[in-house]
């Protein structure tokens, strides 16, 4: 490349640096950093430019996943996969647990998903973790469209979206009183057709459920219901085997898969490129409770 | 529902040269910033049919005829209850030829924290007026604060066009009160568009109802805008975040790179805030002020021979300089001088005052240093009338929202840049040292305010005895 070639990054590239940059910031101004990982296509984006930010050596934080005890299978087998692909050290918060000694119970719709809260705050205040990585786009949610790349949780874990720190140029405000901690958003500002250009582009691993795939599901409430021992059949549906993908991996019990012939990630750009629906509100029960579920669950300490 | 103006597939020529582009809206209440907002998401496709279906809805049981795209904007709760805009929401829309991040900043209650903020990392200021009022207070102010930050271009949307019968005086009239107000102001690239976000005059389509208009539409003006000067910048500034030292090579399979790694490996890792570096390149290690040759620079995706502003990179040096986290790597031409007196324009963002003796920190790059306020000089007057320039008034303290002039005595020598030059390394936070709280945006060096500046109050060093180095100027 010569001077007269220069050119601004390409948009990618930007995002890359960015996140790259939020990422180092973090571990080089916190005690213990820990990065919230699923098995997710955004948490493995995650994992992957963490692991870029440090290389050559290896990630200096462990990283944490709450298991709501409703995961898929191809998802927990791909976690342990790539913690270990990426040299990292994997803790497990399980909400079963906290089930079965009655610190939690079933909710009445069967949704594990708000669960996950407090087995996530007792495991930051466990590990003394004063910085927490999540995956959280602004692009998925209008609560989070409003929500610092740096973000302050009080002592409860609890967002106060009307009460942020002004975040300005590059220069990111991790400062926080004992009890406090600061969450963290590597990837506000990527959206989701973003995400899968970067896999595509950098050959990252997904789970195969992220690819079309066939299996039996029920057209329930205006979207596909996986039929598994989660959400076993009822009788009213009508189960057909076809072919799916997800958009979106979390709890069994409130995501649902969309039709799709996509089977690899040129073929997802695709299909999202000219998808109607937005990524949540096709598959995510969880987000349709009320206007501001995201919202609410945000404020009392969730993702 | 609504028609779409075109169908742009945000799907073609994907990740091929694609940049990036940022912008930050600003204006006054009802001048349609939401709806333009609105416009631009819904004729880009980047509005999906159930967040649609959701503003049909609310439009309808709030008795209109037609899908309110203001509402595709609403974030929490409390706004949707009481009909404002809180916070600086962040938006995506995206073309085959660029993606643009959107900083959407209320216009009414706390407009300077809000402008302040998205004005800090814009590339362009998406400045609305509605064409019935022309260029207002508001707009003055909000002008003003794009000057100060030296924001590289701002586009004026003459919106509600169709109100004043797309009356080409009307819109001529205010293009030209703009160019003069621009121009007082220091205002380095402007361009007027008459626009009815509503209708959707000009936003992604031209209007054929505004035939005397024969300039570009508002996105088309958002594709073309110059954004070469990332590249292109001022002198390397590298802001060291960490030492890389592994202790041994680990496996990296992901990695297309694998460097010699041993016991010996120190590389510093950052992000290059502006100019360029190359490998062979001597560059000077601040404060310190010792000189190194640059060895490599590394990145898991194969070493490179030069890196731009933008890139995060780690940079290997020829020799055993002492070199850790919150020093700048910069090129050996006119590094900033190394100063414990700083002169800064500060936007005060909280609701507790600036006092003259208050401790607090400065962050700055990757550093922090304590800091004491030694003097408040002055406000900036933002009530300024058309024809004329913001001045200074003498005050004691700052307050939530105000833009002062203040000298602080720093801790240790910091090497920052003047913020005329460099949007990056000449800028500051101030932290509150009690609760972590920021506090205020700082712009090294004489006001940035190119017109006013000759207004400053003169200032001269009230402590030498501290004094380093030759501050920014």
């Amino acid at each position: 490349m010569t001077t007269d070639q220069l050119r601004p990054l390409t948009e990618l590239q930007a995002l890359e640096s960015e996140s790259i940059h939020i990422i180092r910031e973090v571990a080089a101004t916190f005690s213990s950093p820990i990065m919230l990982f699923s098995g997710g296509k955004d948490s493995v984006v995650m994992l992957h430019l963490a692991a870029k930010a440090f290389w050559p050596a290896p990630i200096p934080f462990g990283v944490l996943h709450v298991d709501t005890g409703h995961n898929f299978p191809e998802v927990l087998q791909f976690r342990d996969e790539a913690v270990e692909f990426y040299g990292a050290s994997l803790k497990i918060a399980s909400v079963q647990d906290y089930i079965d000694d009655g610190r939690l119970r079933e909710r009445p719709d069967g949704t594990r998903n708000p669960l996950q809260t407090l087995p996530l705050l007792d495991a930051i205040a466990a590990g003394r973790h004063d910085a927490v990585f999540g995956g959280g786009r602004r692009d998925e949610e209008r609560a989070r469209a409003k929500e610092r790349v740096f973000s302050m949780r009080d002592e409860f874990g609890q967002w106060d979206p009307r009460n942020q720190r002004p975040e300005l140029w590059s220069l990111y405000n991790g400062r926080h009183l004992p009890g406090e901690h600061v969450r963290v958003f590597p990837l506000s500002n990527w959206t989701e057709l973003d995400v899968w250009d970067y896999i595509a582009s950098e050959k990252i691993n997904v789970p195969t459920i992220y690819y079309a795939h066939e299996r039996p599901v029920t057209f329930r409430d205006g979207m596909w219901i996986a039929i598994t021992e989660v959400t076993p059949v009822r009788p009213a549906d009508v189960v057909e085997l076809r072919s799916v993908r997800y958009r979106t991996v979390g709890d069994m019990s409130c995501t649902a898969a969309v039709l799709s012939a996509a089977s690899t990630a040129h073929d997802v750009i695709t299909e999202v490129g000219l998808s109607q629906l937005t990524e949540r509100g096709a598959t995510r029960a969880d987000d349709r409770l009320s206007e501001a579920a995201m919202e609410d669950r945000k404020r009392e300490g969730y993702f | 529902m609504p028609q779409r103006a075109s169908v742009l597939s945000p799907t073609a020529n994907l990740t091929g040269g694609r940049t990036l582009l940022r912008l930050a809206t600003a204006g006054s209440v009802d001048d349609g910033k939401s709806t333009l907002v609105g416009r631009l998401l819904f004729d880009t496709n980047s509005v999906l049919a159930d967040t649609l279906d959701h503003v049909e809805q609310v439009s309808r049981r709030r008795g209109l005829d037609r899908a309110d795209l203001a509402l595709l904007t609403d974030g929490l709760r409390a706004e949707r209850e009481q009909g404002i805009t809180i916070d600086v929401a962040y938006r995506y829309f995206a073309t085959p030829a660029r993606k643009f991040i959107l900083a959407d900043c209320p216009g009414h209650v706390q407009y300077t924290r809000n402008t302040v903020t998205g004005s800090s990392t814009a590339d362009v200021i998406v400045l609305l007026v509605d064409a019935r009022k022309g260029v207002v207070e508001q707009t003055r102010r909000h002008l003003a604060v794009a000057s100060l930050l030296r924001v590289p271009h701002v586009v004026l949307i003459v919106n509600k066009i169709d109100l004043v019968n797309y009356s080409e005086d009307v819109f001529t009239a205010i293009a030209t009160d703009f160019a003069l107000l621009a121009r007082s102001l220091g205002v380095l690239d402007t361009h007027c568009i008459p626009v009815s976000a509503t209708e959707g005059d000009n936003v992604v389509t031209r209007s054929h109802r505004t035939p005397w208009y024969d300039g570009q539409t508002v996105l088309g003006y958002l594709e073309n805008v110059d954004d070469t000067r990332l590249a292109v910048g001022s002198d390397l500034r590298f802001p060291v975040q960490h030492v890389v030292r592994p202790q041994s090579a680990v496996p990296a399979p992901w990695a297309a790179s694998a460097p010699e790694v041993n016991g010996d490996y120190r590389g510093y890792a950052g992000k290059i805030e502006s100019g360029r570096v190359r490998a062979g390149e001597e560059i000077v290690v601040l404060p310190r002020g010792s000189h190194a040759v640059v060895e490599a620079i590394d990145t898991p995706d194969g070493p490179l021979e030069l890196a731009v502003a933008g890139q995060s990179v780690v940079i290997r040096l020829n020799s055993d300089v002492d070199v850790s986290r919150g020093d700048i790597l910069a090129a050996t031409d006119a590094p900033p001088a190394p100063i414990r007196d700083l002169a800064a324009t500060v936007c005060w963002l909280a609701e507790r005052e600036l006092t003259v003796g208050a401790r607090v920190l400065v962050q700055h790059g990757t550093s922090i240093t304590k800091a004491v306020v030694k003097s408040i000089e002055g406000v900036l007057d933002l009530d300024f009338e058309a024809g004329t320039v913001p001045c200074w008034r003498p005050n004691a303290t700052l307050a939530l929202n105000d833009i002062g002039r203040i000298r602080l005595a720093l801790a240790a020598p910091l090497p920052i840049d003047s913020y005329r030059e460099h949007r990056v390394t000449g800028a500051f936070i101030i932290v509150d040292d009690a609760d972590g709280w920021t506090l205020g945006a700082g712009l090294a060096g004489s006001t940035p305010l190119t017109a006013i500046s000759a207004s400053a109050i003169p200032s001269e060093p009230q402590y030498p005895a501290q004094q380093q180095g030759k501050g920014p100027s």
